[in-house]
């Protein structure tokens, strides 16, 4: 088991060096560069330097004139010995603007996940169990219009319902206009208030999949001759379906949730820009915009890392729910 | 409407049948899902309280969408204390559906009982499968009446251990006498007694740890947890080679002697039936077609069906270039006729054999058959 880890854990440690590479080079050949910009804005300064100057004394200062591999290397020693350097763009250490931002998609993340589990998988089972009944296609219909519905559509509907008619919510932002003279207290609430709305829009957006999936797992298990088995023995229904069809439905489910935890941390990037939420999707959509290589470098780092980790932790809690797979 | 040969149907008409299949089950399953019925509903009177079980005319359809299949239309036999009874026919003749049929096990809500009784002998109280609800059923179900399975291989929990499976039926009945350790002791002397030499070691094994053999004589010994009065064994041998078949076959007769329980064997394999049985039922597309002891079935096959499962099966010590089939094919279980269901694939069809599917004839006390061969010959009629 541990020489499993081990194992993986260097495989992704190679999978992540390629990756990264692959990231820098696309990276150093957008057509946004934030230092052609910068160059660009200081040679049209009277009695200064020519644009060509310029571009390469910033190059030099910020280390962009040697080739791709080089650089990418140099990145590479900089990330591993922690020096991640500053964001060209917000002007400060990448560490602090990721740190900034980074908790709050997560909450959001985290808070909608809790809520698509809570959701997605009992509607799904119940939908399998009534399979062609009224509950299960409306359970359908409800998760399919839910896959369905663009983001944006989606939140524009919610914003007007509750915002512009009813006025229950504000259309955007994460804090109120008198944020400020609120206590502690009322200062939490107030960002509460404001993350409902993106909130329910994730959430609704994101139980139709999971449900579909769980239903179908689930009448799939139910057709087992383990589960006529099961009533043979003399189970009652709820045995039959909540312990020897679920736990045997939970196995594909766990690849599913192992694999959404680089979700969590990777912020949703159109719903937060529609909300406008200073979450970590729509800070690195504004640094990638800008050209802003460290700060990009950084965040698909950090996404390249958890997505590895959420494949091993997949591997590993299939193993645990599921005694015919061996790790080895 | 009459339906097309072929079998084809259109999508309206279709959704027309769903939609009316959809009607009739649901009122079945309302039926059977009540709560608190009362048991003078359920309750009946055995009509020889030597039976174990009573099939009266029993007729199981399913309604499918492709219209109504009469997988068991009309069986009648019983099942006498103590005695092995074997169920012979092809696959799809409704042998399982009516072994099933008696554990409420069917396919729901398509598969349901539509006519006839199952009665159930339990000793003291007799019950009317067929009117029991859900909620009383599932206390006869593995306590009173096991069955075992045909697929060894899939029919244990992939992800619960074989302790943890066995003690659930044991723990499931017998709860209020027995303690943890107690229950524990039961699953191995279980698995002891189906022949499992490291019990202890199976006890904390998973299904895919065990062959196919070991793996089946775990459902027999999930069957046998609580001392049924009723075992009814769909094919355990049939996923089995034959050295392990002949083991398995020695261990339900010796269950069988030990615990004076009644056995219904269902299989195709007719040399199978012949080891075990006490007597022997022969079903064709749903009805039976010959029943009787095993001496009357092997020594003195009546139905020209019975003849043909006879002359088909192959014979130590006698070359033959080919082995019998019987010609033709089982109707379309949709569209049954109105006449002997073997008229078309029978050769010795008399004049009367274009009239209506034949009664019942007894040849003797325990020899009955359906054909016209035998009408007014010896026999009495009592359809």
């Amino acid at each position: 088991m541990h020489k499993y880890i081990i194992k993986r854990l260097l495989y992704s440690l190679i999978i992540f060096f390629f990756v990264m590479l692959i990231i820098y080079v696309l990276l150093r050949c957008l057509p946004t560069s934030y230092l052609e910009t910068v160059a660009r804005q200081m040679s049209q300064r009277p009695g200064s330097k020519t644009y060509q100057e310029w571009l390469a004394q910033l190059e030099a200062q910020y280390g962009m004139d040697k080739g791709y591999l080089l650089g990418y290397l140099e990145w590479l020693k900089n990330f591993f010995t922690g020096n991640h350097g500053d964001s060209w763009f917000y002007t400060v250490p990448v560490i602090e603007k990721f740190h900034d931002t980074v908790w709050l998609s997560f909450v959001m993340g985290l808070i909608v996940l809790i809520f698509e589990i809570i959701i997605a998988i009992p509607l799904g089972i119940v939908a399998a169990t009534k399979q062609y009944s009224f509950t299960d296609y409306t359970v359908t219909v409800v998760a399919l219009a839910g896959i369905s519905l663009p983001t944006f559509f989606f939140a524009s509907l919610l914003k007007l319902v509750f915002s512009v008619k009813l006025g229950w919510f504000d259309l955007f932002g994460l804090v109120g206009r008198n944020y400020e003279q609120l206590s502690a207290w009322g200062q939490f609430l107030d960002k509460a208030h404001h993350l409902v709305l993106p909130i329910v829009t994730l959430v609704v957006l994101s139980i139709g999949s999971l449900m579909r999936y769980t239903r179908t797992n689930m009448l799939e298990v139910m057709n087992a001759d383990y589960i006529r088995t099961a009533r043979a023995k003399g189970l009652d229904e709820h045995t039959v379906i909540y312990k020897h069809a679920f736990r045997n439905t939970l196995i594909p489910l766990v690849t599913i949730l192992g694999g959404s935890l680089p979700g969590l941390f990777s912020g949703a990037l159109i719903t937060e820009t529609l909300y406008a939420i200073p979450g970590i999707g729509y800070t690195a959509y504004h640094a990638m915009v800008g050209g802003d290589i460290p700060f990009s470098m950084f965040y698909l780092a950090f996404i390249a890392i958890l997505t590895l980790l959420g494949n091993l932790i997949a591997d590993l809690l299939y193993a645990a729910v599921d005694p015919r797979v061996r790790l080895a | 409407m009459a339906k097309k040969s072929d079998g084809y149907l259109s999508a309206r008409e279709s959704r027309r049948i769903s939609k009316e299949n959809r009607k009739i089950t649901n009122a079945y399953e309302k039926q059977r899902k009540r709560k608190n019925v009362p048991e003078s509903e359920y309750l009946t009177q055995m009509r020889d309280p030597n039976n174990a079980v009573e099939f009266d005319d029993l007729h199981t359809y399913f309604f499918t969408d492709n219209g109504v299949v009469h997988s068991v239309d009309g069986v009648t036999f019983e099942v006498p204390i103590g005695k092995t009874v074997g169920v012979v026919g092809e696959s799809g003749c409704g042998k399982s559906v009516t072994s099933l049929s008696l554990m409420q096990l069917l396919q729901r809500p398509q598969g349901q009982i539509v006519q006839g009784a199952i009665r159930l002998n339990l000793g003291g109280k007799a019950y009317d499968v067929t009117k029991t609800p859900n909620e009383v059923m599932k206390d006869l179900r593995g306590n009173y009446v096991s069955m075992i399975f045909q697929e060894p291989m899939t029919a244990l929990n992939p992800v619960f251990r074989i302790g943890e499976q066995l003690n659930e039926v044991i723990e499931l009945h017998d709860k209020e006498n027995k303690t943890e350790a107690q229950v524990k002791a039961r699953t191995i002397e279980l698995l002891k007694l189906v022949g499992i030499a490291n019990s202890e070691g199976v006890y904390k094994m998973y299904p895919h740890e065990l062959s196919g053999g070991m793996r089946q004589r775990v459902v027999i010994a999930m069957a046998l947890a609580c001392n049924p009065k009723i075992i009814i064994a769909d094919e355990p041998t049939t996923a089995l080679d034959v050295t392990i078949q002949a083991q398995i076959l020695d261990l339900l007769r010796q269950l069988k002697s030990k615990l004076n329980s009644s056995i219904m064997f269902i299989t195709h394999d007719l040399g199978v039936i012949a080891e075990m049985a006490d007597y022997v039922v022969v079903m064709y597309a749903g009805r039976i077609v010959e029943k009787g002891t095993a001496e009357d079935i092997f020594l003195h096959p009546a139905h020209p069906y019975t003849i043909g499962l006879m002359a088909s099966k192959p014979v130590v010590g006698k070359q033959v270039d080919e082995l019998y089939s019987i010609p033709g094919k089982v109707p379309n279980p949709v569209n049954m006729p109105d006449y002997c269901y073997f008229r078309d694939r029978c050769e010795m069809c008399v004049e009367q054999c274009c009239g209506d599917y034949p009664h019942e004839i007894s040849l003797s006390d325990t020899h009955k058959v359906s054909c016209y061969r035998y009408d007014g010959k010896g026999g009495t009629t009592n359809g």
